[in-house]
Order: C-alpha cells, then structure tokens, then sequence
C-alpha cells in the first residue's frame, strides 16, 4: 500500500511543525500547504486552528480553499479538525460574523464570563462512545485545551467525548470520515501521540477495504 | 477538571541554557533541547524559554534553537526576550513555538498586543510583566509619556519594571495588567522583581489582588524556594500556573515531587504519565 498522503492546510500563521512532525512519525507523506492542487491529491486533510473565525474564514475564501475542503469531506475522504479548525466546521461563530463552513449542524458559542477565557491548560476528555481514535487511552484523560469558544452540535450523537469547564461542553465530534478535536493533540504529550497513531491506523484501515 | 500548570522557565543565551542546571543523567546541561525533553518526561506541564541574549545579531540562533525543540517535544512551549515586532513574533510562532510572551516592546508599542493577538490569536501572546512593590512615601516618577490611565498614583502598590529591573517606568502594574488582557493578551507572566531569587515565595499579595479582577489566566513567577511556595501561588494568590526555574534547574525538587506536594495540598494536577 503506497503511503498515506496528508495535507496540512495553511492558512494563517502559527506553529504547524509539531503536528507535521508528528503525522511523518507515524508513517504519511505530510505537506503544509495552501496549494490546491497539493489539497486536491491528498488523503486526508488535517485542518489546524489558527487565528480567530472572522480572520480564518476569510483566508480560506482568499485561497480558494472553501470549496476545495467542502468537496474533500463529501467525498468521503479524511478530516481532522483541531481547536478552531473543528469550530469552523460548524454553521456560525459568536467570535466574529462570517459564516461557517457549515458542514456540521450547530454553532459555536463563547463561554460564559464568570470563567477565565481562555480556557488554556490541561483538562480531562470524558469518553461518550468507544471510537477508535482513542484505542488504548482511557476515559479522563488529560489533554491540552486552549480556546475561548466551544462548539455545540445539534445532534448529539455525533459527540464522542465531552470537556468540563464551568459547563460541559463537546470537545471530541465524529460524523463518518469527519473529525474534530476542541485541544490539541500535538501538544498533550504521550496521550496525543496515541490519539494521532490510532488515527494514522483509522485511515490506514479505511484505505485498505476500498482497495478490495 | 482544568488543572493548575508547573512551568519550569530556561533562559538561553546565544543558544545555551545559562544558570547552570545540573542534573546527574543529562550529558550536555547547556544544551536547551536536551533540557527540554528532560523536563517533558519529567512531567512538566509546559516551558517557557527565555532569549537572554544581548546583541540582535545572535538571536537568530533562537529560532534554531526552537526549531530543534518544537520537533523533539510534544507539549507547549513559549518563547520570550527580544520580541519586538509581528515579524518577531511570526517566525518564532513558524519555528514551532507555541505562544510568545512580549515585555518591553509591548509598553514601548501598545499597539503590538492588539495588533498581534487579531493576526495571530490571543491564545498565543503571553504579555510578560516585571514589576516590584512602591515603598510607602515613594515620590512618584513623573513620565509624561505615560498614558494617565496607567501611570501609578498615590493609591498605585506596584510599579512596572523594564531591563531585568533597572529601569522604572512609571506605570501601575495591576492597571498596565487590564489594560494588556484588554488589548488581547490571552496570558499574563508576572515576574516579582523584588522576590525573584530569594527564594522566600511569591508576592502573593500582588497574585491575589490581580487574580480577582482579571479575566485572562496568570503565570506566577518569582520567588519559588520551595514546594510550600508553588502551593501558596496557588491557594492564596489563585494563579493559574506557577513558573519555577532554580528549584528544578539545580535539583532541589524534581516535577514529580512538586506535583505530589501540590496534590496532596488539594490543588489538581495533571497526573505524571
């Protein structure tokens, strides 16, 4: 089997190099990239959160990246989506007034002041669902969240594990080839190195049947 | 449950750990990725580095230096010293830090905070805050410079520092603290200048009276001397992470031990993998 191809999209400026670094680790091909032509060859699209809603949506829109991600998920092909590249998958954002991708019913709200904002440090993820992105890591453990907003989906069903902070919020969201993360992996030590080598083994799988 | 973070801090200079830190199984102590991944097994919640380095011309190395570290460690970190612009702050961010923490240039340009927090995000900009207590009948240093909003006033308890604490400035530290998470700060590192180095804790009344008020979390720092020290950071000044440096640096307390303390006090920690 050739090996997986992955597309990190940039679209604004921060640190991408942890998670690059660390999806090569597991065994892909990893570019961060705004090319579409890059994109549109990729298995998997890894979508970080950069920036804030209003500054993020625009950019995509100026790199013509909108549809090119829209068209990636329909098609059935792998989406990871990390802190505000989970939020912007959702319809509308209380952070600014651009619309959303709105690829996933629900919007996204900030939380309420009587918490500090943002919500930064490591806080427990309790497990709704046994998914196999967190094959061999337990329910509540630790990861590293830093954010102002959550997203609240419509349905609940496609919520695999939710975060307490002042409220519970949703802070793992899974439709089909669709997923989303409120905290960042790449930063939660031993137990986000797991999460992104069960999801190395989610594609790999997935692209094995579709050979048969 | 969100848990209080320890941060051990490493100050570099020309891309050398300085304060000679020694531990038994680190082969190079002046190497800053070796440190860091020490201190990230170790159990460290996150690291902050800071740039010491004097001349503009060598803090290039910086950027190397976190390019080697973002590569080896899977946990956060923040940069600081000698960040003066958005160009600063962009190729630290793409050399793989986390977030950076701004101090002079942000009180020499105000407009840096709001400026960087919308291009970058507030979650990555720390503003770094260096002050030391008024002395009771302290004449006031007249700074016409001064945005009155922020200057200190007879009722000002402390005031902010620049260069190490040489310099005063004649700004009120708690009113230049709202004014920073105004602005955008998404982080406050504050720095006792008067306790750093003693070794005789925090200055838990300044914790304490800014914690109430603010909204962004606050980094404590200056002063740990002992584990007792980073619990009453935390119990009575409610700060949201204590930063250490000469207590772990020199093995006088390990991570692992400070996070036993801080639990067995009541304080959550994220458990040591």
């Amino acid at each position: 089997m050739s090996q997986i191809k992955i597309s990190i999209i940039k679209y604004g400026s921060g640190n991408l190099h942890s998670v690059k670094k660390i999806l090569e680790k597991f065994g892909s091909s990893t570019t961060i990239t705004d090319n579409p032509n890059e994109i549109v060859n990729s298995d998997v699209i890894v979508f970080p959160g950069q920036g804030s809603n209003d500054t993020a949506m625009r950019q995509l829109r100026e790199k013509n990246l909108v549809d090119l991600i829209r068209n990636h998920v329909i098609s059935g092909k792998y989406f990871l989506g990390i802190c505000l590249g989970l939020q912007l998958l959702f319809e509308t954002s209380e952070e600014g007034i651009e619309p959303c991708l709105n690829l996933i019913p629900g919007n996204v709200k900030q939380f309420p002041r009587d918490q500090k904002r943002p919500h930064m440090g490591w806080n427990q993820v309790t497990l709704t669902d046994n998914h196999p992105l967190f094959n061999g890591i337990n329910s509540d453990e630790f990861f590293y969240f830093v954010h102002s907003y959550y997203v609240e989906p419509s349905a609940s069903k496609i919520i695999k594990g939710t975060t307490r902070y002042g409220l519970n919020f949703s802070s793992v969201i899974s439709i089909g080839n669709m997923i989303g993360v409120q905290f960042h992996p790449e930063k939660s030590g031993f137990v986000g190195l797991k999460f992104y080598e069960n999801f190395i083994e989610l594609v790999k799988s997935k692209k094995n049947l579709s050979c048969y | 449950m969100l848990t209080k973070r320890l941060i051990p801090c490493l100050d570099i200079d020309k891309g050398r750990v300085v304060k000679g830190v020694s531990f038994e199984n680190i082969r190079d102590a002046g190497d800053p990725v070796e440190l860091a991944v020490f201190y990230d097994k170790s159990g460290a919640d996150e690291l902050i580095f800071l740039d010491i380095t004097a001349s503009s011309e060598e803090r290039n190395t910086m950027i190397d230096v976190v390019k080697n570290i973002s590569e080896k460690i899977f946990i956060p970190f923040t940069v600081g010293g000698g960040i003066r612009s958005i160009t600063d702050i962009q190729n630290m961010l793409e050399a793989g830090a986390d977030k950076v923490s701004i101090n002079t240039a942000a009180i020499k340009n105000e407009k840096l905070i709001n400026q960087s927090s919308k291009f970058f995000g507030n979650q990555c900009i720390v503003v770094a805050i260096d002050f030391k207590k008024i002395p009771p009948n302290n004449p006031l240093h007249k700074n016409d410079s001064i945005d009155p909003e922020l200057a200190i006033t007879t009722n000002s308890k402390w005031e902010i520092y620049t260069h190490g604490g040489r310099n005063s400035t004649g700004i009120d530290a708690i009113k230049w603290a709202h004014y920073a998470a105004s602005m955008g700060a998404g982080e406050l590192l504050v720095t006792s200048m008067d306790y750093d180095g003693q070794k005789s804790g925090y200055d838990i009344e300044f914790l304490n009276v800014l914690s109430k008020t603010i909204q962004v979390p606050i980094i404590a720092s200056g002063g740990a001397g002992t584990l007792e020290h980073l619990v009453e950071a935390i119990t009575l000044g409610h700060a949201d992470a204590v930063l250490a440096a000469s207590i772990f640096h020199f093995g006088i307390y390990s991570i692992e031990s400070a996070k036993i303390h801080m639990s067995n006090k009541g304080i959550p920690v994220r458990p040591i993998q």
